[in-house]
């Protein structure tokens, strides 16, 4: 893996960080538009939604774009990871017009299975045909699945520290330093270089692109590369965890709707209610 | 006969309620026969598992290493060490963490180093057929529920939920027995620094019997010092969506959800929240939940008991004025 280029002085001439996303349905789907098709075991988009790039790859994103900034005279290339099938080119493209530099594709049909070891040494092994990098950045967890599993078997592969939950990332002389979101409050966590941290959502809002960020996206050709170009095999794809059933749990509407003479009044026969049922 | 390992977790110098929880998950699959053993990790020598002897498994295992104070913090590698050892050692049939900060970090990998394939945040468990576990789990932020079973060879390494199961406890004491630490425990190279501790003010979100929480249909930070009055003068704990948290009203320490606290108060109102599955996630172990918002077909209707159509404003001023005349009538 990658060791950081330093100058004469020690200082730090180059940086190479990458990305790992993931192309997932829109978690904004509204609860009555979410429907599983349970015989394929598969949740079907309502259409014309467009899926996203999981909202903490782009948390990330954004947290590699923040350390290019910082970087003073260094050099930062960002390369952008995604595994999958069906890769929307507009949508994965993202990343790239928020000012990332390469965008690395693994596509191929039988990825759309995988489970999170499999993924997770798809992604190692792409990680090491394109690297080496110095940092490898991922999301807490997907939106899709939620395992938030990925980048910590991805570390223990690549033999990495890895770091969860960043709400602030910088780089020093020593390695990497990490601020980690807890329930309550946060932790300062230091690892040498190269090093895995997975991003939260309270590092900040990503970037919007910005329209030359948009042009130099459109022009930019990802690099796609097949199972076979980066020595996966069989063995490292085979599955561990049988998914048998995916089901939307039934939930019946059940609610007493309280009104008054008017909306102040209702919130006070609410309070009343409440009094009644000893709740508060 | 198969053993189960359960890792305890640990607050201060005793296991957390949610370590009794996982000795009541290790029984709903265990066969008879089957061995359940507690593994304390610590870097105190009078932390000698006590606590965790009064939880009904078979065995208690103490591993002592300075690298486990915290149980390892911030870098999880120390426990990650400790627990492979343990697993290479028993060769355990399941692993079983919580679904916390811990258990969260430090479960995959340990799996990646025993492989038998990791469930994460189970909230139901059987065991199926050749000592194979089927777990649910709620996917997608809670819209949908998946059903898995483990079919790699190797141990099988699952979090569990909290507050799902009810925490075991057994008679007497079980037999504690000390686990040497491997050398590599103390071989690390992410390391903590130090932690610095949101402190809650009043009652803790966890512990509250009531809880006022608020979303971005508040629309500023203003609404969320009401909010609070209203919590304090009910001795409640105050709430919120991550979209108000992350719109800078309100600090994420008070985030409820899939990637917040969870809470179970008896009584969890909300103001404008819409009330996603994410949210949900994190108050669903309300006895009751309470919706205040102004559209009629706003998901949180469909999960609360009680509800009022309108602006938050107004119906807060009523709700507060009551409870202020309840209170000294
Ligand atoms: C039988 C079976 C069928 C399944 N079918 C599907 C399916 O059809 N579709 C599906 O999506 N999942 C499917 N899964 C779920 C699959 O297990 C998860 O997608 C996988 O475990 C990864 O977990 P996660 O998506 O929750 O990622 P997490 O572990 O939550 O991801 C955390 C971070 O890792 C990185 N990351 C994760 N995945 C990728 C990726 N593909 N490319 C780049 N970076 C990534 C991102 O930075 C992400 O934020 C199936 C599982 C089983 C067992
Ligand atoms: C992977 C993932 C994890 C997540 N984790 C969490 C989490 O842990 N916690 C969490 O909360 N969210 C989480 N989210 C985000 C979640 O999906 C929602 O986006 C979020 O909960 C919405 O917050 P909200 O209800 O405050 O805002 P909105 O959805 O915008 O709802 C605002 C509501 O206020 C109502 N309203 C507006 N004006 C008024 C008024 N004057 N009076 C009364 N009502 C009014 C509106 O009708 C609306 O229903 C997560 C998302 C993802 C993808």
């Amino acid at each position: 893996m990658g060791v950081l280029a330093t100058g004469t002085r020690g200082e730090i001439l180059a940086i190479k960080i990458a990305v790992c996303v993931k192309q997932v349905p829109d978690p904004d789907t509204p609860p009555s538009a979410f429907i599983v098709d349970e015989s394929t075991k598969r949740v079907v988009p309502p259409p014309g939604t467009p899926p996203v790039v999981n909202g903490f790859d782009l948390n990330a994103t954004e947290a590699a774009l923040l350390l290019k900034d910082a970087a003073g005279g260094a050099d930062v290339e960002i390369t952008i990871i995604a595994v999958g099938s069906e890769f929307v080119m507009d949508v994965v493209k993202r990343p790239l017009s928020m000012g990332a530099d390469e965008l690395v594709l693994v596509d191929d049909p039988s990825l759309e299975n995988l489970d999170a070891f499999a993924t997770a040494r798809v992604l190692a092994k792409t990680i090491e045909n394109q690297g080496p990098f110095d940092v490898v950045l991922c999301g807490r967890q997907a939106s899709d699945w939620d395992n938030g599993h990925v980048p910590l078997v991805l570390s223990e592969i690549l033999g990495l520290p890895c770091i969860s939950f960043a709400r602030n990332i910088q780089i020093t002389d020593s390695g990497v330093r990490v601020e980690r979101s807890l329930t309550d409050g946060y932790q300062v966590v230091e690892a040498p270089l190269p090093a895995v941290v997975t991003v939260t959502n309270e590092l900040g809002e990503p970037r919007y692109p910005t329209l030359r960020g948009i042009m130099a996206a459109t022009r930019k050709t990802p690099t796609t590369l097949s199972l076979g170009d980066i020595g996966v095999t069989n063995e490292d794809v085979a599955p561990s965890l049988e998914l048998t059933r995916l089901f939307v749990p039934e939930s019946e509407r059940n609610v007493e709707i309280i009104s008054g003479e008017d909306e102040v009044d209702a919130g006070r026969q609410l309070a009343l209610r409440l009094r009644e049922e000893n709740l508060i | 006969m198969a053993i189960l390992l359960v890792v305890a977790e640990l607050n201060g110098n005793v296991v957390t309620e949610s370590t009794g929880e996982l000795v009541a998950a290790a029984k709903a699959v265990a066969s008879d026969g089957d061995e359940i053993v507690v593994a304390v990790l610590s870097d105190d020598p009078a932390i000698v598992g006590a606590s965790a002897a009064g939880l009904g498994a078979d065995r208690v295992l103490t591993v002592q290493h300075e690298a486990l104070a915290e149980m390892g913090a911030g870098s999880f590698e120390a426990p990650v060490a400790a627990v492979t050892a343990i697993s290479n050692s028993l060769s355990p049939a399941a692993i079983l963490l919580s679904k916390s900060d811990f258990g969260s970090n430090v479960g995959p990998r340990v799996a990646a180093q025993v492989g038998g394939g990791f469930a994460q945040d189970c909230i139901g468990l059987s065991s199926a057929s050749n000592g194979r576990i089927s777990v649910t789990r709620p996917v997608y932020g809670g819209n949908a529920l998946a059903e898995y079973v483990f079919s790699g060879d190797g141990v099988q390494v699952l979090t569990v939920r909290p507050t799902i199961f009810d925490p075991a406890s057994g008679d007497g004491a079980s037999p504690i027995e000390s686990f040497d630490a491997p050398t590599d425990v103390g071989k690390i190279s992410a390391r903590l620094v130090e932690t610095i501790a949101e402190e809650s003010k009043g009652v803790r979100l966890e512990d509250a019997d009531v809880v006022i929480s608020g979303g971005r249909g508040l629309g500023g930070p203003e609404p969320f010092e009401q909010l609070q009055a209203l919590a304090d003068v009910l001795g409640g704990a105050l709430g919120a969506s991550r979209a108000a948290c992350d719109a800078g009203w309100i600090d994420h320490s008070h985030q409820i959800g899939l990637t917040g606290k969870s809470v179970s108060p008896n009584v969890y109102i909300t103001f404008g929240i819409s009330g996603a599955s994410q949210h949900m996630a994190g108050c669903s172990g309300s006895k009751v939940i309470v919706a205040v918002n102004k559209d009629a077909d706003a998901n949180i209707f469909k999960d609360a008991r009680f509800g009022v159509v309108g602006d938050w404003g107004k119906v807060l001023e009523g709700f507060r004025a009551a409870v202020d005349d309840l209170a000294v009538s």
